[in-house]
């Protein structure tokens, strides 16, 4: 089963070879031809994961058939465990709803969106996959060209240019990065073998070359998560990015940089690293927290509703590489649950987002209000019911992946990381929920009291890729979104998730297992998962931030201005302080390149002082 | 092009200026640069290098695959998942640069650029127009003879592909662009990079059905140093060039239409 | 001298980026990212590099002689590969700004910012 594996990325392919063509199909045909390889590729992952679970150590095989001799990794391995499978399986799905939501949203010429969505969807699944470090640096840049790609899909607009570029600037710097850290550890190792690299360095010291690699390719992989202060081209790309793309950045893909990190760490340095394990886990905790605050902070300021979810995303990611920054079995299974249930939630909630746009043409939320009610019923409690999942009510959306989180957190003494998951939720699902009462309920403020619309640029002309007449919603965006959203919702009911999550984890986390399943294909005896009790307190926390989430929606969409109930002294600074912040997403790649390097900097020496 | 403080649109505050990114910046990369040099300091010294892939392989890969060009049989055998992601990214990067550069809404093709009623562009001396025609031959033949000897001597389906595109640049050189525009090959050139690309899966779906696995070297291998050796290396390359001849091929003919000929509507450039 | 190439890549890298960060017109903002991109080759061939060692290539050389790293070739062949694709894309960005906006100033570009 497993030696079928590679063609998860080589059929995807295949068909978008055939896309490439572009004999004159009949569009509907292309859109059959692109759902129903979507389709088989969920299918096929799917299969695949359900392999992967009934056995004990990671699955293995080497394309091209190159077994490792002694130890030594001729080949390209692909090897893969319920964590990673269950992650590529959520690319597929995404890229299956990407294909359904373009359906009768898009005026497309030619297949050709159509073959680099499957492209990136192949990509993807090869770089959850993948055992090699180089072929996850070649998936990895697979994966920006094509997102490069179709960011800049309709370049008519201004936006959208920008957009790309400076996506692809800071995205290339980021892959740089990941060049010099691989050709580090091919120095001193020999190898591009995770397994085999993981094995020579577990039993030597970390000196400069190692913590610098590990330094480079937490990097360039930052980058592509968009932590910040690497994150500033994100906001820029979402914006422009036609919906349906959005649909798989914001679902997976910028979760697949937290992903990589963890993947790089457990494999190959968590043998050399392993003494200085509790400052690595203040810088990444920091950085973890700084990104979970900042996004939240900027979403709530945030009109352009695309913007508004870029910035979720960002916190959200922050408060995923808290999970993995934890570096404990524990911590790994919290974000991977928070990735799985935020990142069905942003989707859905991006496709609602498409609806309106393809409805009313517009992206500003406050030109939306009111609007939204032309929209029909279910897409309101569908945007609604996401947003609230993101504060993760009890039992439901976020709350698995917080009840994990909590105890690992508490488990290594970091428990002051709840507290700034709590706000970060707070806060983005707050911004959400303002958005759909405005947009949807038509609550707040009429928008001429608000002085931010003054400086809103003209956002509605870029946004001319919808077609069909407005007055029309067309029923498969409805029922895509739905099923999105209801999925994020109730993952966390799904019985033995949270313990399979741990399971997961678990293997994730056991390096020795990997090597000697990958080197020599041995078997190693499973290893034990921490088990995580539901507790009164976290329930009461979940009840407190939803609540409070709903609170500060109401309050700023209240027609009293209840702004004016904080004193000036306070108000004045903080809001000096937001537009600062705000300001310096100033839309300039070289700010950003800028920023990028002082961050790559900063954390360059941190790693050092910290691995003394 | 220089780094001085232009008339730039006044900042508003909380922006940063353009010297203050360039300070930012200096201080970042002087702190970087003793990141690099601390890491590269463990690095093996310049020319002593023992990394056991390379040794192992530079042993086995001629008496094993009999391909006297080690790199191409790293390339096309024993790390061919990773040229096909290589080739993938050439394939989307045409996909994506050919969707910009599409006409737009408000473009049109127009007469080319120095079109004056009635004269002709005007082309390349007859010195130049001889040497480049001439040229075009022996160039697209040395391509054919990298490509299929990649296995052998140094090159492959990449070099060779590339040194195929420059035939077009010698075309243009030659003030001939516009004629061969006219015949439109342009449908044909698609077609030869996408079955470049999807020749690449097929041939590693066939060493899952007739070999041990996906992209596994199931033809025979011959002679070291024949013509045809090496298995699969081969036709790998073979579909490798045909996608990078018609991706560069691609590629420099939209940008040459993007100089040449489209133009805004209403005629101003 | 043993570690100058090294050096020189990380020198090209940052000089390459300062261009990127601080450039004025799109064409040098490109061709400063792809200098970045080469710092990368050069620290991958110097890694490989065997003193006295020949190409990886047998074929009119006996098959056991010293040689240079193969691998490091072929990942060098692939990088290439990427940065040109990068480069085409970005230079068709490129042509699109001058089109759109008649500017090639990263700086002026219609920012879609608050």
């Amino acid at each position: 089963m497993e030696k079928l594996a590679p063609l998860v990325v080589g059929a995807p392919f295949l068909v978008a070879a055939v896309f490439a063509i572009s004999l004159p199909l009949s569009r509907r045909r292309d859109d059959l031809i692109a759902i129903a390889t979507a389709s088989t590729g969920v299918i096929f992952v799917a299969a695949l994961l359900i392999d992967v679970l009934g056995r004990d150590i990671p699955v293995v095989t080497w394309v091209g058939g190159w077994q490792p001799r002694d130890g030594v990794a001729l080949g390209v391995s692909m090897a893969f465990d319920p964590l990673s499978t269950s992650l590529a399986l959520l690319a597929a799905v995404l890229v299956c709803a990407a294909f359904l939501v373009a359906w009768r949203y898009f005026e497309i010429p030619g297949p050709i969106f159509h073959a680099l969505v499957l492209v990136f969807g192949g990509a993807m699944a090869g770089f959850c996959l993948s055992g090699d470090l180089f072929n996850l640096f070649v998936f990895f840049e697979l994966m920006s060209v094509a997102a490069y790609a179709l960011t800049a899909y309709r370049s008519e607009g201004s936006g959208p240019l920008q957009g790309a570029l400076t996506f692809a600037v800071s995205n290339t710097v980021g892959a740089v990065f990941i060049l010099f850290g691989i050709a580090l550890l091919y120095a001193r190792t020999g190898a591009l073998n995770l397994a085999q690299i993981g094995d020579y360095l577990a039993h030597r010291p970390a000196d400069g070359l190692v913590v610098g690699a590990f330094a480079f390719l937490a990097i360039g992989f930052m980058v592509k998560a968009a932590v910040v202060p690497f994150h500033f081209w994100l906001a820029d790309a979402y914006a422009v990015a036609p919906t349906p793309a959005c649909v798989i950045f914001s679902g997976v893909m910028s979760d697949l940089g937290i992903y990589a990190i963890a993947r790089v760490y457990w494999t190959m340095f968590d043998g050399p690293l392993h003494p200085h394990l509790g400052e690595l886990r203040i810088v990444f905790l920091g950085l973890g927290s700084l990104t979970a605050v900042w996004g939240a902070l900027m979403c709530l300021g945030q009109h352009h509703v695309k913007r508004l979810l870029a910035f979720v995303t960002i916190s959200q990611i922050g408060v995923a590489l808290i999970g993995v920054g934890l570096f404990t079995t524990e911590g790994v299974a919290a974000a991977a649950l928070l990735i799985l249930a935020d990142g069905l939630l942003r989707a859905g909630l991006f496709v609602v987002i498409g609806a309106v746009i393809h409805r009313v043409g517009s992206v500003n939320e406050l030109r939306l209000q009111r609007l939204g009610r032309a929209l029909p019923r279910p897409l309101r409690v569908i945007f609604l019911a996401g947003a609230l999942g993101l504060a993760a009510p009890p039992f439901l959306g976020a709350f698995a992946g917080k009840l994990v989180l909590e105890h690992a957190a508490i488990d290594v003494g970091q428990g002051w990381v709840i507290a700034v998951f709590a706000v970060a939720t707070i806060l983005s699902a707050a911004a959400v929920l303002r958005a759909g009462g405005r947009i949807f309920l038509g609550r707040g403020a009429p928008s001429a009291d608000d002085p931010s619309a003054l400086n809103e640029p003209d956002l509605d002309s870029a946004e001319a890729e919808i077609e069909g007449a407005p007055g029309y919603t067309p029923p498969v965006m409805i029922v895509t979104a739905g099923v999105l959203v209801a999925a994020g919702l109730v993952v966390g009911l799904v019985p033995g998730l949270v313990d399979g999550a741990l399971d997961a984890a678990a293997r994730f986390t056991d390096r020795n297992a990997y090597a000697a399943a990958v080197l020599h294909g041995a078997t190693e005896s499973l290893p034990d998962a921490p088990s995580v009790e539901l507790g009164a307190l976290a329930v009461v926390l979940s009840v407190v931030s939803v609540t409070a989430a709903v609170a500060v929606a109401a309050a700023v969409l209240s027609p009293r201005r209840t702004g004016t109930a904080i004193p000036r002294t306070v108000r004045e600074p903080a809001v000096r302080a937001y537009w600062m912040l705000r300001r310096l997403h100033s839309g300039q790649s070289g700010d950003y390149v800028a920023w990028l390097s002082v961050g790559a900097a900063a954390f360059g020496v941190l790693l050092a002082v910290a691995t003394r | 092009m220089s780094a001085g403080e232009s008339a730039h649109t006044p900042r508003r505050p909380g922006e940063i200026s353009f010297a203050t990114r360039r300070t930012l910046f200096l201080v970042s990369a002087l702190v970087l640069a003793g990141v690099m040099v601390w890491a590269l300091g463990g690095v093996p010294s310049f020319g002593d290098y023992h990394g056991v892939y390379g040794l192992v392989l530079n042993h086995v890969a001629v008496p094993e695959r009999h391909a006297t060009n080690v790199i191409t049989a790293v390339n096309f055998d024993y790390r061919g998942f990773d040229t096909l992601g290589e080739e993938f990214i050439l394939f989307a990067a045409v996909l994506g640069l050919a969707l910009i550069l599409r006409e737009g809404r408000d473009e049109e093709e127009g007469p080319p650029d120095d079109d004056a009623s009635g004269r002709r562009v005007v082309g390349a001396s007859n010195a130049v127009r001889l040497i480049t025609v001439l040229l075009i031959g022996p160039t697209v033949v040395l391509a054919g003879y990298v490509i299929v000897h990649g296995p052998i001597t140094p090159g492959g389906g990449f070099q060779g592909g590339v040194i195929a595109a420059t035939a077009l640049l010698f075309v243009y050189l030659g003030g001939e662009y516009l004629t061969l525009r006219r015949v439109r090959p342009l449908p044909a050139v698609e077609i030869t990079k996408a079955a470049g690309a999807g020749a690449f899966v097929l041939i590693g779906a066939g060493g899952l059905i007739f070999g041990t696995a996906f992209l596994a070297n199931f033809l025979p291998l011959g002679t070291a140093g024949d013509v045809f050796s090496a298995g699969t290396m081969q036709p790998l390359s073979v579909a490798v060039g045909l996608e990078v001849t018609g991706g560069f091929v691609l590629i420099l003919s939209e940008f040459l239409d993007q100089t040449l000929v489209v133009r805004r509507r209403g005629g101003a450039r | 001298m043993s570690f100058a190439p090294y050096a020189v890549a990380i020198w090209i890298f940052l000089v390459g980026l300062y261009g990127v960060v601080t450039s004025r017109h799109l064409m040098h903002l490109v061709i400063c990212l792809s200098v970045v991109q080469s710092s990368t080759y050069l620290l991958l061939l110097g890694i490989g590099y065997r003193t006295d060692g020949a190409a990886s290539i047998f074929v009119d050389i006996p098959p056991n002689t010293k040689a240079v790293d193969p691998v490091v070739k072929a990942l060098t062949l692939t990088d290439v590969v990427v940065g040109a694709a990068v480069t085409a894309l970005l230079l068709a960005l490129t042509v699109q700004a001058k089109k759109r906006f008649g500017t090639l100033d990263p700086d002026e570009l219609d920012p879609l910012r608050d």
